[in-house]
């Protein structure tokens, strides 16, 4: 328990962090026990209660909470859970009394020492009597139990689980078991989400039979603090300022770039081919869609017909509605009876009234372990028939030979995911999907240390943080040998050719991205007006002063596929127009970079035939007129064919690319 | 990009005509929400009267207003074409066949005005689509004469073909889509398989797919086609020493209806908009702000955009390889977002390829998928990648996408609407434990919750065997939302009447639901869990509900008490004394007499004068 120390003052910051920054008037306090002394009231007004402290009271949240949790001490006696649940409860009723509020109890033990006996009764009793009281309380705990992996479980661990889980059985506590420090971050839930449905009313399996269901999320990603702009325009003097900014959109005719346009003379436009229709929110209104609220079912169908990469958003539960309980039969009914057949049912929802579309998506079977929960089922959003995109990939059969491994490459890849593996039997590293948001414990702790001292630097990533980034040392350590085997199987070489392209500096992003900041907000601004203008009337030229970074704007700009097709066109024409009006070579160096600015955007973008094609109708064209020398220049610069080696949709092999000048020549003899 | 030009072989059948001229429409239509950046040219031949810029006769160019004659549809082109019936006999007309005697081959001369129009632009795909009835264009001519003309016209198209591929074209296709006539059908083999260059068992197979093709076109989805683009590369480090290179893609996204461009309601010019950042204290106009703040302690608490991002920064590599999963481990609920697609390149690395296609088939043999680390500066986190084999995922469709590309030599097959699922790895964002809710624990008991029993579980297999989707597809439904916003900007730009009829595909089938099978089933599944008289019971309920519920008894508790409390005051002398009362009395009269009780003070004054008829 003491080498998570640090574990747990980290996870104990963050929840007293977050509630600064969201839940200023929470209250907490902190219960330590095995410690060496005792100080509790229980202690002093009943006795016994040994070795329990009580290290911060129960008040509003403030520096000094996060201050008590910075010097934990390693305890020295075996610590009794049950005291340590007790006087927890009891400072809990002594300060809050019967006022309502949300209270919860959260309590990391490794609860492996032996309870003393109760004066009277078993200890089950006890447990029964202190869960009665909570329930009177309301008040809910959350026991997370840290045992260190290859631990002997002995009689008395067992005991106290079969203890803790009495806490559960009875429903007034939640016990979740972690065995890595890692885990244990993830394991204690920093900000309580009171849960709201999304849905109650009926599913409709048929318009007879329907069953009464409540709708919850289950996963909603939690979103990095939104941090307000600052204005140090306020005078120092002015204790209340906000330092807020207010962002103010202004809409401006084109015509009249001066003049304002209100509100209500705005009207929202669509685009359909070239022209924009404008239509009126009211007439929108009166003709949009407009589904009518509820949850039906489609049908039923085969597991193997959906694919797991199709769910499309955050995942929702199907509950039956509490205390119904006929609604939870028939959900357990058809749950059960999905998970045996290996079935799902496809279900249309719309949510509200008034929503502008319907989710279409899939319920899978969620079959309760635990007793008292009931079966439910997961919804997951499927996409529609215009959000799926039919590229197409060359399928790997069809690669050429020096693209696929060997069977010894094979055989070490097939060694790699065998060993690998974080989940053998009997053992799940639970880090693995229950990872703590690394981000933001990363941005808390800052944010504290800068509220103390606010110049401070970004700290590195803490031990426990790293963790979650990079594989496990224990996975790695043990199959060292195999993870070299892999290394010398496979060879891997930088493509000399591809010195500091754009794709390179973005491979290798691990420091100094500070002028990328800087300029992002032009980069923001550029999509506003992309937005604004259709790219018709917007269109980026290239310019004869500088065509190539005319070229690379134009390619930059990828809010719309059709600028990259458009910049190869236009650098196209502007090449041939160079080379067509060229006296005497004097625009050869600038049509040389030119093409090698072309060529390198066709291998990036993977249009290997743009650049090919061109090159040889250019080539073909030209070869036997005034600027047949211009072509030496080209071969001289190794700006050939794109082979296969480079862009793999390539037709061109290397040698193609190699001879491809020579060939020419020879063939025009 | 498509440039498709639309021959048109005209005879006295209106009913052909009319199908044709549909079809252009239609698939005009779809083209210009779907790709359109994508040109078109219509073009008719074997007319009366002439338009085209070569001055060849017997082929009549269309267009409207002050379009090129190949360029991106409009409405108008759309909607002027889509009744050319009424007028095309006066304006353009037609001809039978070619005549005998006549030198002029208007077939030949369609082509040589095709390829004037379709020399515009640079390395685009461009098609020919010919439209036509006349199984035999030289059917009048005998001999000689007969001969050499389809000799000239089939060289015609070999030389169009040829031009234009050499145009370094991505791809020029000529095709065909015959029309049968009632009394025989369109014989390929006397003119037209020359022309496209089909022969042997081509030849029969082509009817068949030709009038599906027809079909297709008429009746198309409206969608966005995105072209192929990768999103991102990223660096994906198998090991400490082993780092290959994989592009991303995105395969799945919810499709928008679009930007919205907004304009002047005056003028419906656009507006261009701009963004001014604004002091809340003084109210000064700030260049854009690079510091930000968090209240933290009730203390501000300053950070650089800088700073930001380096906190925001976690990892040197974008993916690291974590480990190996069996896929039973990846949880339905272990979901945030749409997944983005990976596929390996050697642009960069040499070799990256080959050590994912190891990869890719040791996961999918061994039934794992990888455990990884994303380091996306905007949030970095866990991701699953999933192997993908290149099966098609409906067999029957790909043999279908097969024949077409093999008949018509097309390359983008996205336009028939097959789907193949790529080789390669799904990469699916996972939720931090965080993010994961237990909302199946809001409401324990400390009973145990029901189960059902066996019985009841079988009733309800036999349930799902009788509502059974079969060869269920997401590519089947469209998004009705989205058809109808197509539908009804559609309707608004051709100046339509009428709102088109959306069909909504993702309502259940309710006569499949009806069958005395199905509705059997139900039953006895309703009977098995709810008990034989559960409908009745529920009548009753709700009936005992709306009389007796608790919380219609307590809202008229607090009528009563509003009413007797209202009457207290004289509400005739309100439009004078009104300001004087309080909110609480004012809402008093309101809640006796059932009216809102929400708002302002003058609100709640105005509301209760209007009540009482003032």
């Amino acid at each position: 328990m003491h080498g998570v120390l640090q574990e747990i003052k980290n996870i104990c910051s963050i929840l007293v962090h977050k509630k600064l920054v969201y839940n200023r008037s929470d209250e907490v306090g902190i219960v330590l026990f095995g410690t060496k002394e005792t100080c509790n009231e229980l202690a002093k007004e009943l006795g016994g209660y040994k070795h329990v402290t009580v290290a911060h009271e129960i008040k509003v949240v403030d520096e000094g909470t996060s201050q008590a949790l910075q010097n934990l001490p390693a305890g020295s006696v075996p610590g009794k859970v049950l005291d340590a649940i007790v006087v927890g409860l009891d400072m809990m009723i002594r300060k809050i009394g019967n006022t309502k509020g949300k209270r919860r109890l959260c309590l990391i033990t490794s609860a492996q020492h032996s309870l003393r006996d109760p004066p009277e009764g078993t200890k089950e009793d006890q447990v029964d009597t202190i869960a009665d009281q909570m329930k009177r309380h309301d008040i809910k705990m959350e026991c997370i139990v840290f045992r260190e992996p290859g631990v002997h479980h002995g009689a008395v661990m067992e005991e106290n689980d079969r203890l803790l889980y009495q806490f559960r059985n009875r429903s007034v506590a939640k016990v979740v078991q972690v065995d890595s420090p890692t885990s244990l971050l993830g394991a204690l839930k920093t900000r309580n989400v009171l849960p709201v449905t999304v849905f109650r009313g009926d599913l409709e399996v048929s318009s007879n039979f329907r069953i009464k269901v409540w709708v919850y999320k289950k996963t909603a990603e939690e979103k990095f603090p939104t941090l307000k702009k600052y204005s140090d325009k306020a005078p120092p003097s002015d204790k209340f300022a906000s330092h807020e900014v207010k962002v103010d959109y202004e809409y401006k005719s084109i015509v009249e770039p001066d003049k304002v346009v209100p509100p209500d003379q705005r009207i929202k436009g669509y685009r359909y081919g070239p022209q924009v229709v404008p239509i009126s929110s009211a007439e929108w209104e009166a003709v949009k869609f407009k589904p009518e609220k509820g949850v039906k079912l489609l049908g039923f169908t085969d597991r193997s017909s959906i694919l797991r990469h199709h769910f499309m958003k955050d995942v929702c539960l199907f509950i039956p509605e509490p205390g119904n309980t006929k609604a939870t039969l028939a959900v357990s009914a058809i749950a059960r009876a999905m998970h045996q057949m290996n079935k799902v049912a496809i279900g249309r929802c719309v949510w509200r009234q008034g929503q502008g579309n319907v989710a279409f998506g899939v319920l899978t079977p969620n079959i309760s372990s635990v007793n008292n929960v009931q079966d439910s089922f997961y919804f997951n959003v499927l996409p529609f028939a215009e959000d799926i995109r039919e590229f197409q990939f060359r399928s790997f059969s069809s690669l050429p030979s020096s693209s696929q491994p060997t069977e010894e490459q094979q055989e070490a890849a097939d060694n790699l995911v065998k060993m690998l593996d974080l989940a053998p039997p009997g053992r799940e590293y639970t880090k693995s999907h229950a990872g703590y948001t690394v981000l933001f414990q990363r941005f808390y702790s800052y944010l504290d240390l800068k509220a103390k001292q606010p110049d401070a630097n970004v700290p590195p990533l803490e031990r426990c943080l790293k963790r979650i980034t990079e594989p496990d040392p224990d996975v790695i350590d043990q199959q060292t040998p195999l993870i070299q085997n892999l290394g010398k199987a496979f060879e891997l070489k930088e493509n000399p050719k591809k010195k500091k392209g754009r794709t390179q500096d973005r491979l290798a992003y691990t420091a100094g991205d500070q002028s990328k900041s800087a300029a992002e907000p032009s980069v923001e601004k550029d999509g506003i007006l992309a937005v604004l203008y259709p790219p018709t009337e917007n269109i980026g030229e290239i310019r004869d002063l500088n065509p190539v970074q005319d070229f690379e704007a134009m390619l930059a700009k990828r809010s719309s596929s059709t600028w990259v097709q458009k910049a190869f066109e236009e650098m196209q024409k502007y090449t041939t127009a160079l080379l067509e009006n060229s006296r005497e070579g004097d625009n050869y160096h600038k049509a040389l970079e030119c093409f090698a600015a072309l060529r390198k955007a066709c291998i990036i973008e993977q249009e290997p035939d743009e650049f090919n094609q061109f090159l040889t109708k250019t080539y073909e064209r030209l070869k036997n007129g005034d600027v047949a020398s211009f072509f030496q220049l080209l071969s001289s610069k190794n700006i050939s064919l794109i082979s296969k080696e480079e862009a793999p949709d390539s037709d061109a092999t290397e040698e193609m690319a190699r001879s491809f000048y020579l060939k020419q020549e020879a063939a025009s003899q | 990009m498509f440039t498709p030009a639309f021959f048109q072989a005209n005879e006295k059948q209106e009913t052909h005509f009319h199908t044709i001229v549909n079809c252009i429409t239609q698939s005009m239509k779809t083209q210009i929400i779907g790709r359109s950046y994508d040109e078109v040219a219509i073009c008719f031949f074997n007319t009366k009267e002439k338009k085209n810029l070569q001055d060849l006769a017997g082929v009549y160019v269309y267009n409207v207003g002050d379009r090129d004659p190949l360029d991106r549809p409009t409405a108008k082109l759309i909607k002027d074409f889509s009744c050319i019936e009424d007028s095309f006999m006066d304006n353009i007309g037609s001809r039978y066949g070619i005549t005998a005697g006549s030198r002029e081959n208007t077939l030949y001369n369609a082509l040589w005005v095709a390829q004037a129009l379709l020399r515009k632009g640079y390395t685009v795909s461009k098609r020919i689509l010919i439209f036509t009835n006349e199984d035999n264009p030289f059917g009048a001519i005998t001999g000689a004469v007969k001969t050499d003309m389809i000799r000239t016209t089939v060289q015609r198209a070999k030389v169009l073909l040829a031009f234009l591929q050499d145009a370094q074209d991505l791809g020029l296709s000529i095709e065909l889509l015959p029309l049968s006539r009632p009394d025989e059908e369109f014989n390929m083999s006397l003119f037209y398989a020359d022309l496209i260059g089909l022969d042997g068992d081509e030849i029969t197979e082509y009817l068949p797919s030709a009038g599906e093709k027809l079909e297709d076109m008429t009746d198309q989805l409206r969608k966005r086609i995105m072209k192929k683009r990768r999103v991102k590369t990223l660096s994906f480090a198998i090991t400490n020493d082993v780092c290959i290179e994989v592009n991303t893609y995105a395969l799945v996204r919810p499709t928008t209806p679009g930007t919205i461009t907004w304009l002047d309601s005056l003028s419906n010019i656009p507006l261009k908009t701009e963004r001014s950042f604004i002091c809340n204290d003084t109210g000064a106009l700030l260049q854009d702000p690079q510091m930000r703040f968090q209240m933290y302690n009730d203390t501000v608490v300053k950070f650089s955009v800088r700073e930001l991002s380096e906190v925001k920064r976690v990892s040197s590599h974008h993916l690291r390889l974590l480990g190996f999963k069996p896929l039973d481990c990846l949880k339905d609920y272990h979901n945030l977002r749409p997944s983005t697609f990976i596929y390996p390149s050697d642009e960069h690395i040499f070799g990256s390829t080959r050590v994912f296609v190891a990869l890719h088939s040791s996961m999918l043999r061994l039934g794992r998928f990888a455990l990884a680390f994303y380091g996306n500066p905007t949030r970095p986190q866990l991701v699953a990648l999933v192997a993908q084999t290149n099966k098609p995922k409906m067999g029957g469709v790909l043999q279908k996408i097969i024949m077409q590309i093999h008949l018509y030599k097309m390359t983008h097959i996205c336009l028939y609407s097959g789907q193949v699922e790529s080789p390669g790895m799904h990469m699916i964002y996972l939720p931090y434990s965080d993010d994961i809710r237990y909302p199946e624990e809001v409401h324990l008991t400390s009973d145990d919750a029901p189960r059902a029993t066996d019985e009841q579980i079988k009733k309800a297999s036999n349930l799902l065997k009788r509502i059974d989707l079969k060869d269920f597809s997401v590519s089947h439904f469209a998004n009705p939302g989205l058809q109808r916003h197509y539908g009804i900007l559609e309707a608004l730009a051709l100046g339509e009447d009428e709102m088109p009829d959306i069909k909504d595909e993702t309502l259940p089938d309710e006569k499949g639901l009806a069958r005395p099978g199905v509705v059997k089933a139900i039953d006895e599944f309703k009977a098995s869990v709810y008990g034989e008289n559960y409908d009745q019971e529920e009548a009753e309920a709700a009936s005992a509900k709306a009389s007796h519920g608790d919380a219609a008894k307590k809202r008229k508790a607090i009528t009563d008490a509003a009413s007797l409390k209202s009457a207290a005051y004289d509400w005739a002398e309100l439009a004078d004394n009104g300001k004087d009362m309080t909110v609480v009395e004012l809402k008093s009269y309101l809640t006796a007499h059932d009216l809102p009780v929400s708002g302002k003070k003058e609100a709640l004054i105005s509301r209760i004068l209007t009540h009482l008829g003032k």
